[in-house]
């Protein structure tokens, strides 16, 4: 540190234009890019060439910025996704393609999949899919399962087309032009140049006790602003998304519990930053016994991470009906199994970022989120603060998928600017990114089910634990939902189900789609084909025999009269699975080595919180001007709730969504449209902007005295309304305009109808579910033990698709998540900290997939629709365990099914 | 600290005897490996160095630049000898990879996962070394390559290239690999084979090369001596073969499945490359 450095002027072209900058020695490009030429629609998702984010041409040809030396581009030629969409016409094309393909989720991948495309597209104008392949293969995209981006660059037909947007119809992203123009703004594109910066103190070791040396010392170092500490907060030292579970603090006090976990922060200078050693900050460690085994955690000899949690158990849920233990009894087959996965990551291709300021004495955190009124809740204690005093304000979410619904960067900022009353910045690298944010939950699942010759599940009994890690986040949400979920969509009269959640020393598991589900569904669907085997019946049928019908009780007791579509589901899979096997049949009494299976699996899942409230208020209103504006708080991480809250909103109050002024969330404007979680958004936000919509456009109707069907406009300063009687004018410049400029305004919420659950686990959880059947072809290579899924069809059960291409992309990414999580995914602390040693599915390993949309529309959903962001990877990766056990016999109890797993139970086998 | 990018290769080595410079090519093992706060006293960066980015045929053999690029290799006109490194090339990261990193920094940087290697001593490379000090020397690869992440490279030392004998028109190869995933993947071991077939359809040379497998890829002279003169039906790749190969359990893979599926990957590379 200290080493003087020398920089130098260079001089080169960038994007067409003479560019001119200081370099310091061994300074990145993209740095240089984004910080000193505010190139900032280069993005940053790892710094080390795995997930080609950062992609940039130099002389025409991709490159990682993040591994370039800034030095090497003097004399040369730059371009990035801004620049080519400025100056080139075939990205602007692309652009419009992507968009038509909904090849955009949240669009952190974006610049670097295009900049890719058009490299290819420059020397060969018609390519086919595997030369996109194998010039897209460098960029990681963790939302679209890359379908639809494949497609973008050939150009297939496009999907969306122009429309009114009414409920029903596929158009583009109403915010998805800025994602495919580099000109969308994520948690570490708003800071300003040159702001300070924070980086956080954290824990070598999963369990270790610390002593701060000279820290005054160290706030005396060029460069630093403050030190944060403990000290620094003057609410509570804790956090957590469930208020009988919080229990994690911003900054551990006398022992860690994870590696990675935070200690203290310092705020600082860029330039101080780019030398900072961390290894020269003022603090001993002294590395303390650990347990990172549920099994281990539970012995009376073990560590107990937190008071009142006995033998490390946080907490656990039952489901009961009927009688399990006799159900098995009286089964004329049974099957059971144990069945285990590890940590998954979320991946998201943008890490957590943000950045801070103080403007009027308030604190403003403007920070990628899933959840923005719960950062202020949780801000709230933390800080101490009236909450009048706090603002969230979202920045673009590069991929959340559950792990964003926690705090991560929100304190540091906070407090970074409420001591040093700057802008701050934070951006976390890829490694403290993945230690520190949340993970899916390890699982050890034991069940047990039975059936009577004819087919009839007579008896089911499920147990399993999972690894909540150091503290609960959504753990609690983990241990009730499996036992609600855990049956599969189907119809089981003799059901135990429990889960516990067990604290260890590991990274914290939280809310990963699905919670907890996905997990329970891999044990269930395999042993549902075991038991079909065992019975001789079709697997298909089997699953058609016990599915869960109108009018028949769930484990928890509760009815559908209407809305239950997996028979559906199922059916719609039956031509595929038909003409699939006989072809895998074929195919495999000619191959010896490779062998072809086709596997299949159902899901089901709860949409909303369970059992308890989980309201969504939408506020909408037109201005004087007569333009009619939504004011639409739910996040969009990607999935699409502008645009489809938006289609809802439009279609209620009767007018073209593209005639519609959204304002997204902002916690001094939008009100509170909950959480992105629990697959809710499209249901509860939508319903609360059917609701407004409705409300808005039933007041207009009875000011202007029309009929009920009346067509309206909006514009210049009036609204028209022509109704069989002709055209009614509504002069809006007469009208008192109110404090958010809005004439006439319309606030409404709607909070699913639930019912809480009894010590047996019995009530009604959800308003709505939503169920899935997949279906996958795999090609295994038995001597290798490597798993090639070529083919998948599934049916989803959406109630009614809001837009079709939304769902498409919902099914398509949840897919390339599955299979991650069936054959190649698995976090290890410690071991796994970066992009290359965790891998997650590239654009080669994504076969097509053929999505079958059920509408048997729910009577609660917003014009019948259900939520689908969970249920898509549910029944993935149980799909691609049968398709395995159907090519080789062997059935893979454990994920990820690696290569050297399948192998190793194949040689097993044939022993 | 500084950044210094020489033309001269005399001015690279000067620069080298002043003391602790990272060398950068590429950039793509540099940056992944750099520690926060750690700064070498210079970088010497040799992609401007002249004629180090050639690919040039002199007195029978093949000279690779160390400023070559795996897209170079695969962009450069060379014989069916050369097509497992082509193959390996393209697989080394991804296309953002191959256009900016060298072969000469895959060996440096010694992995042993290192895609180019097992291609390069199937081709019996050798390494071109230089120092201000000492002059210049020719390694051979396997002797280059002293373990994990590990080189015989003297401090003051620099590799200008590696150079390869023009190979027999007639010899073929093919590169074998085995990941986790399509793309952008560490090998959990691979393969590459040089292959000569006779007029008799027995194979008059082989050269096998695996990696992933040892600390440092390596040939496997016993296999090698067993194939050769044998008719390809008859190739049979006994475990004994393998005893060189000391593989480790770790995320990708266990010792035993490696030690397994490397048997099928050699015969696989063999019958490929005898294909062509």
């Amino acid at each position: 540190m200290n080493k003087p450095f020398f920089s130098k002027q260079i001089a080169f072209e960038l994007n067409k234009q003479p560019a001119h900058a200081d370099v310091t020695p061994g300074q990145r490009l993209s740095t240089l890019l984004r910080e000193n030429l505010g190139a900032r629609d280069v993005k940053i998702g790892c710094d080390a060439g795995d997930c080609g984010a950062c992609t940039v041409l130099l002389d025409g040809q991709p490159v990682c910025a993040c591994l370039t030396a800034a030095h090497q581009v003097e004399g040369r030629s730059v371009e990035t996704l801004a620049g080519l969409y400025r100056t080139e016409a075939k990205t602007k094309l692309l652009a419009e393609s992507f968009q038509n393909h909904g090849a955009a989720q949240c669009g952190i991948c974006t610049p670097g999949m295009m900049v890719s495309a058009i490299a290819l597209l420059r020397s060969n104008d018609a390519p086919t899919e595997d030369d996109v392949k194998d010039a897209l293969g460098g960029v990681l995209c963790r939302c679209t399962g890359y379908r639809k981006i494949i497609d973008a660059v050939v150009g297939a037909p496009a999907i969306a087309h122009d429309g009114d947007g009414r409920v029903g119809t596929s158009i583009p992203r109403v915010d998805g032009q800025c994602k495919v123009d580099g000109t969308e703004a994520f948690g570490d594109d708003v800071a300003p140049v040159g702001c300070l910066e924070i980086f956080v103190i954290r824990s070598p070791f999963p369990r270790a006790s610390f002593t701060f040396g000279d820290l005054d010392a160290f706030k005396d170092t060029t460069g630093v602003e403050a030190i944060l500490t403990t000290d620094d907060i003057e609410g509570r030292n804790v956090f957590g998304v469930i208020s009988q579970f919080m229990d994690q603090p911003v900054f551990a006090e006398g022992e860690t519990r994870f590696s990675g976990e935070a200690v203290a922060a310092i705020v600082a200078t860029p330039e101080f930053m780019v030398t900072f050693d961390p290894m020269s900050f003022p603090v001993t460690w002294t590395e303390m016994p650990a347990t990172q085994d549920i099994h281990d955690a539970q012995k009376q000899t073990a560590a107990q991470l937190h008071n009142g949690r006995e033998r490390n158990v946080m907490c656990g849920g039952l489901v009961r009906c009927g009688d399990a233990q006799a159900g098995l009894s009286a089964a004329s087959q049974t099957v059971e199994g144990r069945f285990n996965s590890g940590f998954v990551e979320h991946a998201y291709i943008e890490p957590e970022a943000g950045f801070a300021q103080i403007v009027d004495g308030r604190v403003e955190v403007h920070a990628c989120t899933q959840a923005p009124v719960m950062d202020l809740d949780s801000l709230e204690i933390i800080l101490k603060l009236d909450r009048s005093q706090i603002r969230i304000v979202p920045t673009a979410v590069g991929g959340g998928f559950g792990s964003k619904l926690d705090l991560s960067v929100q304190p540091y900022l906070a407090l970074g600017a409420l001591k040093t009353g700057k802008p701050v910045r934070i951006c976390y690298s890829r490694a403290e990114s993945m230690q520190s944010s949340t993970k899916r939950h390890p699982s050890d699942i034991r069940l047990k089910i039975g059936a009577d010759a004819e087919g009839r599940i007579t008896g089911f009994d499920f147990y399993g634990e999972f690894d909540t890690g150091a503290y609960a986040s959504w753990g609690p949400t983990v241990a009730n939902r499996v036992p609600v979920h855990a049956s599969g969509p189907y119809a089981i009269s003799n059901y135990r189900a429990e889960a516990k959640g067990i604290y260890t020393h590991n990274p914290p598991a939280g809310a990963f789609r699905g919670f907890g589900v996905p997990q329970s569904a891999i044990a269930q669907e395999s042993l549902f084909d075991e038991l079909a085997e065992k019975l001789d019946i079709d697997p298909l049928e089997f699953r058609i025999i016990n599915a869960l019908k109108n009018g028949v009780p769930t484990v928890c007791g509760q009815v559908f009269d209407q809305g239950v579509g997996i028979t559906a589901c199922l059916k719609a899979l039956r031509p595929a699975w038909q003409s699939e096997t006989a072809a895998a049949k074929v195919f495999n009494d000619k191959s010896t080595t490779v062998k072809r299976g086709v596997g299949i699996a159902a899901g089901w899942y709860g949409c909303g919180n369970t059992s308890l409230p989980n309201p969504s208020t939408i506020k909408s209103g037109v201005r004087p001007d007569g333009r009619v504006v939504l004011q639409q708080g739910a996040m969009d991480i990607g999935q699409g709730a502008n645009t489809v809250i938006t289609q809802i909103f439009a279609t209620a109050l009767g007018v073209p969504s593209d005639s519609i002024l959204r304002i997204g969330a902002d916690t001094d404007i939008t009100p509170d449209a909950g959480k992105t979680s629990a697959s809710r958004q499209t249901y509860v936000s939508g319903n609360a902007a059917r609701l407004s919509g409705e409300a808005l456009r039933r007041m207009i109707l009875e000011r202007m005295n029309v009929a009920r069907d009346a067509e309206l406009t909006f514009g210049d300063g009036e609204i028209v309304a022509t109704d069989a009687e002709g055209e009614h004018r509504f002069d809006l410049s007469k009208l008192a305009c109110d404090d958010e400029r809005l004439v006439l305004r319309a606030e409404e919420t709607y909070d699913p109808p639930t019912k809480p659950l009894d010590e047996n686990g019995q009530g009604a959880p959800y308003a709505q579910f939503g169920y899935a059947a997949h279906l996958v072809v795999v090609d295994v290579d038995t001597a290798m033990g490597t798993v090639k899924p070529t083919k998948f069809v599934a049916a989803h059960d959406v109630g009614r698709a809001i837009n079709p291409m939304m769902v498409e992309g919902q099914v398509h990414g949840g897919i390339a998540q599955g299979l991650g999580m069936a054959l190649m995914e698995e976090y290890i602390p410690g071991r796994t900290e970066n992009l290359h040693d965790y891998l997650i599915p590239t654009i080669g390993d994504i076969p097509p997939i053929e999505t079958i949309i059920i509408e048997e529309p729910d009577a609660h959903g917003p014009y019948g629709a259900k939520g689908l962001g969970e249920h898509v990877l549910i029944p993935t990766a149980p799909a691609i365990l049968n398709a395995i056990n159907s090519a080789t016999g062997v059935r893979i109890t454990r994920v990820p099914a690696t290569p050297s797993l399948v192998r190793t139970e194949i040689r097993k086998a044939q022993r | 600290m500084s950044y210094i990018s020489p033309t001269k290769i005399d001015e690279a080595l000067e620069v080298l005897s002043r003391g602790s410079g990272k060398i950068i090519a590429g950039g793509t093992d540099v940056y992944p490996s750099a520690q926060p706060g750690q700064h070498p006293d210079f970088y010497l960066d040799v992609t401007r160095i002249d004629g180090l980015k050639q690919i040039s045929l002199r007195d029978d053999t093949i000279h690779f630049g160390s400023a070559v690029t795996w897209t170079d290799i695969i962009n450069a006109d060379l014989g069916p000898a050369f097509d497992a490194l082509k193959a390996a090339a393209r697989e080394v990261g991804s296309v953002q990879i191959q256009n900016a990193a060298t072969v000469a920094g895959n060996i440096c940087n010694a992995s042993p996962a290192a895609d180019g290697v097992p291609p390069l001593l199937a081709l019996d490379a050798s390494v071109e070394l230089a120092s201000h000090a000492h002059g210049a020397r020719v390694l051979p690869l396997a002797e280059f390559l002293t373990g994990v992440r590990s080189t015989a490279l003297r401090p003051d030392e620099m590799v200008v290239g590696l150079q390869v004998s023009v190979p027999p028109t007639n010899m073929t190869s093919a590169f074998e690999k085995l990941g986790s995933r399509r793309y952008l993947v560490i090998s959990i071991c691979m393969t590459a084979v040089n292959l000569t077939l006779g007029q008799d359809g027995r194979i008059a040379d082989a050269r096998i090369a695996v990696g992933a497998c040892s600390a440092v890829a390596q040939r496997l002279p016993a296999l090698e001596a067993s194939v050769i003169g044998q008719r390809l039906e008859k190739v049979d790749i006994k475990p004994e073969f393998l005893a060189p190969l000391t593989p480790i359990n770790d995320v990708r893979g266990t010792a035993e499945y490696r030690y397994d599926v490397v048997q099928e990957q050699c015969k696989r590379a063999i019958m490929q490359a005898a294909s062509r």
